[in-house]
This record gives C-alpha cells, structure tokens and sequence, in this order.
C-alpha cells in the first residue's frame, strides 16, 4: 500500500464505495435466507406459522429437532448416507489417482489415446435409459453398490489431479528415482502422493459431498427403503411433504399438530446440511485452490 | 555414479529416439506398472460410459428384456417421429431452451461481475466473508436446495409470504404459478451459483500483470478504466471457453432441480426433456421411445458444440480444441 504515490480521485473514491455497497447487499441476500432458517428451526412451532421470526429466533425452543429425531428413517438415511459418502470416496480417490498418474507422465506409451477417449465421454453420454440398463444387467440394481460403482470416477477429476501432478511432479524427479531402480509404484506411493495432499484433500471434498448430496442415483436404481440415501427422505419429508405421523405423534392439538409440521422441516434442512456446512470453512483454501488448478487447464 | 547416471539417460534418449515395434513393447514392458494401475479405471470408463453409447442402438429398435439391446427387432426411426409427433414436442422443447436460456443470461455474468467486484476491494476480512458465504451455498444438496425454495415461498410460512404480509399484500402460491417458474429456477440458481462460479475469474484475475495496473495509474487512469481496459480483456479466454461448454449443453438441462420443483400446478412451464425421459423410460418402462428421446438431446448438444466451437475459433482464436 505504500507505493500509493497518487491519491485517489473523489470519482474513484464514490465508486470503491459503490462496489462495497453491492458486495454487502450480496452477502445479505446469500445470509438472510440462510439465518432465517436456522432461526426459525430453533424457534416454536407457533412463532413460526405466524411469521414471527425475522432474524432471530422467537420463543427459542427444540421442538423441530425433537420432532425429527423421532423419526427413525432419518437415522436409517443418515447412516446409509455415511456408508456412501465414505466408502464411496475412498473408491473414488482410488480410482482417479490410479489413472490419473499414469496420465501425467511422459513415458507412459498410449496416454495421447487414453486422454481422447477420457476427454470424449464428456461430452457424449449415453443417457438415462442405456445407462439404467448397464447397471441392471450387471445386477447392481437395488444394492448398496449402486451407489458407488455407477459413479466410480468423474473424468473432470482425473484432468484436475492429472494436471496436479504434471505440474508439482518435475519428469526430471521421476527420471532419476528410475534411474535409481525406484518402480513405477513405489515412486508414486512414496514421493508423488505425499506431495500431493492438497489436490488429494480437494478431490476428498468434492467427491463426498457429491455423495453425501447424491439422489438421483438412488431416486432411479433402489426400491428398498432400507438402503436409501438421507437425500431420498428429505425429499418425501420437504417436498412431497409425507411427515411420518410418529413424528408429531405427542401433539393433540391439530393446530400445533400442523405448526410442528411446518417447523420440524426447518430443522430438517439445518440437521442435514450441518455435515457438509461445518467441514467446509476449514477446507476452504484447499478447495478454491483446487478450483484453480483445474480452471488453468480449461 | 553421476557418470553411470548420465550414461543411463543417454542410452534411454537412444531408445526412444528410434521408435519401432520392438521400441514400443519395451516402453510398454518397462512401465508394466502404469498399465497395471490404469487396468480398473479403464474398464470403468469401457462399462459405464461406452458400454451405454453403444446401449443408445435400442432408440432405433423395438427394446424387449428378453431379446436384449442386439437380439431386438430394428424398427428404425419409429420413435424418433412418434417424439416428433407428440402434441408437447415443442412444449418441452420450449421450456428447456427457456430455462438455459434465461439461465445463461442471467446466470452467465453474474460470477464475472462478482468476480469483478471482489477485485477491487482490499485483502482483508470483508473480502474473506464475502467469499466465504458466497461459495457456502454451492454445497447445499439439490433437495435442501429445493426445499429452501419451496418453504420460502410458502404461502402460509415461508419468509416471502412474511415480507409480503409485512407489506399489506396476500401472499400467494408462488410455486403453483407457471410464469414464474423460469425466473424461480433461474434466480435460486443464480442465488447458489454465482460464488462458486466467480472462482474461476477470480483465478484469472489474480494473474494480470502488475505493470499493468502500475502504467495505468501513471497515466491517470480511473478504476473504472483499469477494469474496462485491463480487468475484462484479460477474462476474455475463460469466458469464451466456458461460454462454448455452456452453449453446447443448452439442450440437456439437469433434472434433478425441476423435476423436485414440479407440481401439478406448474407442469406446463416445468415439463423439460430430461424429465419427460425419466417419466415415459423409468416410469413408463418405455425404455425405446426414452432412449431415442436422449439421443436426439446428445445429439443436438454435440452438434451445438461444434458449431459454437467453431464460431469462437474464427472469432476470437480461443477455442477448446
């Protein structure tokens, strides 16, 4: 800031304040819906059917979040949203290293074809229906690995990490560590991917939440309730509006009854959001960082 | 041993220079391992993404589960007139275009101005929280998505009906109304979007040339001037790149956000392509007519994709390939 020689013009000045102006009216509309949730779900079923809540919480009580905790086809949900999210992760990360590093390198013979045909599936697809019937005939339909074979891989993945890895990894570096009988695997076992963390934590995070947020997977290859993902029962609680009546089952009152009903979706969307929302300010950096690497090669 | 390695690197640059077969299955049989790790990702790619490309032949056949995608009898083009005759043909069509459409355009400039904007101010807390909040709502799953829409919106609680209400006006149903629709879709996406996809600008942003700004401020230039001379001719690559990628995808608009906004009220503004597949393939179990349906969507797109690429390679020399 010191090298701030020529003062600013008073034109100059008005439209820095223009601009901080628009960037506070943008944050207030990102935030206000956002608080206005997470204040009405800790608010009472009453104070919330007669719009009473602004910005803060009124009459602050749990009754939403007790309500949603009665059902147990949010349990059932949120533990088969784990399983996804955490296996399916790791057979995505797997995965995308395993072709991705090969990729990056020189003198691995056959990458320009391999490249091409990875680059191609992106922008022709087979469709909804040829697609569906893979999966059935390989008789995945309505099995927990419907959920995590059919999306094994994104191909935007392997371009980010393979452009990781070209970049950070010098040919000169895997030259000599051949040249000193060091494998292939080891290399890439022991040198590349402790230098790869932060494309390794990107990659975690995108995949996971692409998992954790998944439903249309499930909408398509499950039937059986038992194996569904939260996302499925979100959707019959907060838009075909089913509420289990054992949710508000303690609640005589047809009124109250109807304000819990109203409430406890509030609290649905916080509880099933948190996971994703409190892991993200602190993978922030890593994750714009990785938005980056995979921008610089379009 | 700095000889013995150099020696190494001498013999090794002697072996490629002469590419024959042999050369070949040496290369191959030295990095054995590379083949190896790719083995599983490959026949990932082979079963779930060409394995179907091959699946769209049952859009020119009579698809039975008995006879399989080969055993099924030709029938041609058959289901590609019947879409083509369907009284809603150009209904779907015209929602589909509209959203993307509306979506581009509003939705399009939307991350560069940000972007833009955030250029401008200091480093420091008020540009962190901007980011920060910004890029939050990219994580918000379709379904809460939708939800925050739907409860927002409600008539009876929803914070629209309490501004509306504070302001002496009923509220309505805003979700049963056809009209708005589009601007619902367009908007919310704009709403979770927009920070996530200022990203990218942001990036190319950081990497202009400080002299840049330096020569300018030396030559009395407003900030407004540094950004219309300096900030947006340096955003002009991405943009056409990512305005070509969006313009080959007009035709396929994702279904999980509208086919979760459709109710019975709004149907004919939320009818798309991609939910008409779902409904008349998977629900219909009419697994030839929804195919041919997709294949003609992928089609138009990857045609849209060439020409758009094209166009921008004689416009403006920047292009994807």
């Amino acid at each position: 800031m010191g090298k701030r020689a020529i003062r600013e013009s008073a034109a100059d000045r008005l439209f820095i304040a223009a601009v901080y102006l628009f960037l506070t009216v943008v944050l207030c509309v990102i935030l206000f819906p956002l608080l206005y949730i997470l204040s009405a779900s800790f608010s009472s079923p009453a104070a919330v059917t007669s719009g009473k809540v602004w910005l803060w919480p009124v009459d602050f009580s749990l009754e939403g979040y007790k309500a949603v905790f009665r059902n147990a086809n949010i349990l059932i949900g949120y533990g088969n949203s784990l399983f996804y999210a955490v296996f399916g992760t790791l057979v995505n990360v797997a995965m995308t290293v395993m072709i991705a590093y090969p990729l990056a390198r020189k003198t691995f013979y056959g990458r320009g074809a391999i490249m091409f045909a990875l680059a191609f599936t992106m922008f022709f697809d087979g469709g909804l229906i040829p697609n569906y019937l893979v999966v059935k005939s390989l008789g995945l339909l309505d099995t927990r690995l419907a959920m995590i074979v059919p999306g094994a891989l994104a191909v935007f993945q392997v371009i980010v990490a393979r452009t990781f890895f070209q970049t950070t990894i010098p040919d000169e570096l895997a030259e000599a560590a051949e040249i000193d009988g060091c494998s292939d695997f080891k290399f890439m076992v022991n040198v590349v991917l402790p230098l790869s963390k932060p494309i390794l934590a990107v990659m975690t995070l995108m995949y996971a939440v692409g998992h954790w947020n998944a439903y249309f997977n499930a909408l398509i290859y499950l039937k059986n309730a038992n194996l569904f993902p939260l996302q499925i029962f979100l959707r019959n609680i907060l838009i075909l509006n089913t509420v289990d009546p054992a949710m508000v089952a303690n609640v005589n009152d047809l009124l109250v009854q109807q304000g819990l009903k109203d409430l406890l979706k509030y609290s649905l969307i916080v509880v099933s959001s948190a996971p994703v929302l409190i892991i993200y300010p602190f993978v922030q950096k890593h994750f714009v960082k990785g938005v980056m690497i995979g921008s610089l090669k379009g | 041993m700095a000889g013995a390695r150099s020696e190494a690197v001498l013999q090794r640059q002697a072996a490629q220079g002469k590419p024959n077969k042999y050369g070949v299955y040496k290369k191959i049989k030295k990095h054995w391992q590379f083949y190896l790790l790719v083995f599983a990702p490959l026949l990932y790619i082979a079963i779930f993404k060409y394995v179907p490309m091959f699946g769209v032949l049952i859009a020119f056949k009579e698809y039975n589960v008995v006879q399989g995608v080969f055993g099924s009898p030709w029938v041609g083009f058959k289901y590609f007139k019947q879409f083509f005759d369907t009284p809603f043909f150009w209904q779907y069509i015209k929602n589909t275009l509209g959203i993307t459409l509306y979506g581009l355009i509003v939705g399009f400039p939307a991350p560069i101005v940000l972007a833009l904007a955030l250029n401008e101010i200091r480093n420091g807390w008020f540009k962190k929280s901007v980011q920060m909040v910004t890029y939050a709502p990219y994580f918000i799953s379709t379904v809460i998505m939708v939800s925050i829409i739907i409860v927002n919106l409600s008539p009876h609680v929803g914070l629209f009906s309490n501004i509306l209400t504070a302001f002496g006006v009923e509220p309505v149903d805003l979700m049963g109304k056809p009209e708005l629709f589009k601007s619902i879709y367009v908007w919310s996406d704009v709403w979770q979007y927009t920070g996530y996809g200022a990203i990218i600008y942001i990036a190319a942003l950081s990497g202009v040339n400080p002299d840049l700004y330096e020569a300018a401020k030396v030559d009395g230039a407003t900030r407004l001037q540094k950004i219309v001379h300096i900030d947006i001719p340096s955003l002009v690559p991405v943009t056409v790149i990512l305005l070509i990628l969006n313009l080959g995808n007009v035709m396929s608009l994702g279904f999980e956000k509208i086919y979760l906004m459709q109710n019975p009220l709004n149907q004919t503004a939320s009818e798309v392509i991609s939910t008409y597949v779902y409904k008349v393939g998977l629900l219909g179990a009419n697994f030839s007519f929804s195919a041919a349906i997709g294949l003609f969507n992928s089609v138009v797109n990857f045609v849209l994709l060439i020409v758009v690429n094209t166009a921008a390679k004689k416009l403006s020399s920047t292009s994807l390939w």
